[in-house]
């Protein structure tokens, strides 16, 4: 995490990305040159229609899909150009997760599936429970640590993801609709727990969603439409 | 992450067991079919084992295993005794002869005939009477199973009636009265045993030109028996071999000439086969079904190699378990046979045989499984 301090300020930097998914035969153009840029210290919202490129977008950026075209710096590294292996080292300390689907590994209890991250990155499994604990209690599931994900409701569950998310203290976050499988209450109160946890002046957050109820937690909204970035924007009303 | 490997195989119970289950199936007829085999096997030659005291066995050159009886001239014997390095050398007849019952019925025996002075080579075990009784005059041992059998007498009611001591047979038309009743090991052969002396067996067979099926004989000490062996084939133009050379002859006579190598050996490649495909089979559906886990894992930094170590680990482990219970079934199995007809034997070169079978099977398991993973793009965690 060293060479990403002393920076630019920007966590994403994002130039002319484009990404085609399929052969020759049946091509999606998925990403059509998106200029997208997201401050340390931000929290950025990917909105749009369906399909139009919000998840291959954050896949991109957090350095689980290659692109064709373009350039995409996380923190100011280039991960396509990175070594394999570079690469998934630089994906374990500095990125953190939230899936829609929750994504927990179900043979593993709350604390366990917190644990992941560390011990991925090196931490003795007995420590890594430990802090994994530790982590549970500021999302508020300092009671279910040891649940397996099928005995926790679906806020349950997310909040678990977030505490896996941030466990590994990464400096990006990226959220895939975190909030669209949880009812209005608890998309809120999960949003609330996300930004208040994951928020700090060293890190940045990219949620994609097309939940506009949970706009207002944006420090930024960027419009997606078709595979371009349409607009960015500093408040819900602008869009 | 081999705790978090481990955690994943038994999270899942149902396929779980369907993988224990294929490959203890696989590890139990692997185990069981080979120990039947060996059992049957060591069956050949278990005369041979019996006999403990010679060292040697010297037998006409075209002997192939020990029914295969090719007697040769009794001075042969004292030719035997005149070799460099022999202790003892005893007569040994043995020959299948027709025995009339008392009942008049007629019923093939296996009629051994002992060296007179030294009785060697007589049944290990004498259940009733003693080996000595057989200096008495006109006296046989028979063994307990032909007692109970074929030898037995059925009465009017189809009750039957065991042949006894103090019971008597006709052979060659001179009487033989039982003094003893002896227990010998299962054989090949499936007629009654009868122990009587030589000079008796002698009169009890047809006369023959070549009447000494076999010279039993015993090395000195600082002599080893395998040099004495060759000593005493130079000598006499005798075949002589070791107890060990023996039994290998026998069991290397039944291994070519008959099909039950490649039936046991057809019934291993199946349990192999089968095992392979089942175990293999819900290995791989379990990785499958486990692939969105694995690419949560890959996003989040885990490596190939460590999901690679990971599989490994969850098929071996997987492979301990279906091979301790299969070999465990295969002990019990052999555990039940054990007072029955059937072979039954254990050795530790077919634990090893089995192990690595069931091991081929989950590495095999693995690598197909592994290869998916490998290539497995981790954006599909995304996907709905
Ligand atoms: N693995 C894939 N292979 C082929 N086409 C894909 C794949 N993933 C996404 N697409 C296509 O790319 C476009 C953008 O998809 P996506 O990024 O998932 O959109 P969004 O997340 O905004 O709904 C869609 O047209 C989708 O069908
Ligand atoms: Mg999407």
């Amino acid at each position: 995490m060293v060479e990403t301090t002393g920076d630019s300020g920007f966590a994403v930097r994002c130039h002319g990305v484009v990404k085609i998914y399929g052969d020759d035969d049946s091509r999606i153009m998925a990403l059509r040159g998106v200029h997208l840029e997201v401050r340390t210290g931000e929290l950025m919202m990917l909105v749009g229609p369906s399909g139009c490129g919000k998840t291959t977008l954050i896949s991109v950026i957090a350095g689980i899909l290659d692109h064709e075209q373009g350039s995409c710096l996380v923190f100011d590294r280039d991960l396509q150009a990175m070594a394999g292996c570079e690469k998934v080292r630089y994906r374990a300390k500095n990125i953190g997760f939230v899936f829609q689907s929750y994504n927990l590994l179900p043979a593993l209890t709350a604390a366990e599936n917190v644990a992941m991250p560390l011990i991925i990155n090196g931490v003795k499994r007995k420590e890594a429970v430990e802090r994994a604990s530790e982590i549970l209690s500021r999302v508020g599931m300092a009671t279910r640590v040891r649940s397996l994900p099928l005995e926790l409701s679906g806020g349950q569950q997310q909040r678990v993801a977030i505490a896996r998310a941030i466990a590994h203290n990464p400096r990006l976050i990226v959220c895939d609709e975190p909030t669209s499988a949880l009812d209005h209450e608890t998309g809120h109160k999960v949003m609330e727990m996300l930004k208040s946890v994951a928020m700090d002046g060293n890190r940045a957050l990219v949620i994609v969603t097309h939940d506009s109820r949970i706009f207002e937690f944006a420090d930024r909204i960027a419009r997606m439409d078709d595979g371009h970035i349409e607009k960015v924007v500093d408040s819900p009303a602008e869009l | 992450m081999y705790y978090t490997a481990l955690k994943l195989l038994v999270g899942d119970r149902s396929k779980y067991m369907g993988i224990i289950m294929g490959l203890t199936f696989a590890s139990f007829i692997m185990t069981q079919q080979p120990a039947i085999f060996v059992g049957l096997m060591a069956r050949t030659f278990s005369f041979i084992t019996d006999l403990g005291q010679p060292d040697i066995w010297a037998m006409d050159p075209k002997v192939q295993f020990i029914d295969d009886v090719k007697p040769v001239q009794d001075t042969q014997l004292y030719r035997v005794r005149g070799v460099e390095g022999v202790e003892w050398a005893v007569p040994l007849y043995k020959g299948l002869l027709k025995a009339r019952l008392e009942n008049g019925n007629f019923q093939t025996c296996n009629v051994i005939g002992l060296d007179d002075a030294t009785l060697i080579g007589g049944p290990a075990i004498m259940l009733e009477g003693r080996l000595e009784d057989l200096r008495r005059s006109d006296s046989v041992i028979v063994d307990v199973e032909g007692a109970n059998t074929k030898l037995a007498r059925t009465l009017p009611s189809g009750e039957r009636v065991p042949l006894k001591i103090g019971g008597s047979l006709e052979l060659n038309d001179r009487r033989a009265v039982v003094v003893g009743i002896a227990k010998t090991s299962r054989t090949f052969q499936s007629q009654p045993v009868v122990y009587t002396t030589y000079s008796r067996a002698m009169s009890f067979a047809p006369r023959e030109r070549k009447m000494l099926s076999f010279i039993l004989v015993k090395a000195k000490d600082v002599y080893d028996p395998v040099r004495v062996a060759r000593r005493i084939g130079q000598a006499t133009g005798l075949a002589a071999y070791t107890r060990d050379e023996f039994k290998a002859l026998t069991v290397r006579y039944f291994l070519k000439n008959t099909g039950i190598p490649i039936n046991f050996g057809m019934a291993v490649l199946l349990g192999f086969i089968i095992g392979a495909a089942v175990a293999g089979q819900t290995f791989y559906n379990f990785t499958l079904d486990n692939l969105r886990q694995f690419g949560v894992l890959k996003a989040m930094g885990a490596t190939n190699a460590t999901l690679l170590r990971m599989i490994l680990l969850q098929a071996m482990a997987a492979g301990s378990v279906g091979y301790g219970l299969g070999v465990g079934a295969a002990s019990l199995f052999g555990y039940m046979v054990r007072t029955s007809v059937l072979a039954f034997k254990f050795p530790w070169q077919l634990l090893a045989l089995s192990g690595s079978g069931v091991m081929l099977i989950c590495v095999f398991a693995a690598l197909i499984s592994i290869r998916k993973v490998m290539k497995l793009e981790p954006a599909i965690v995304f996907k709905g």
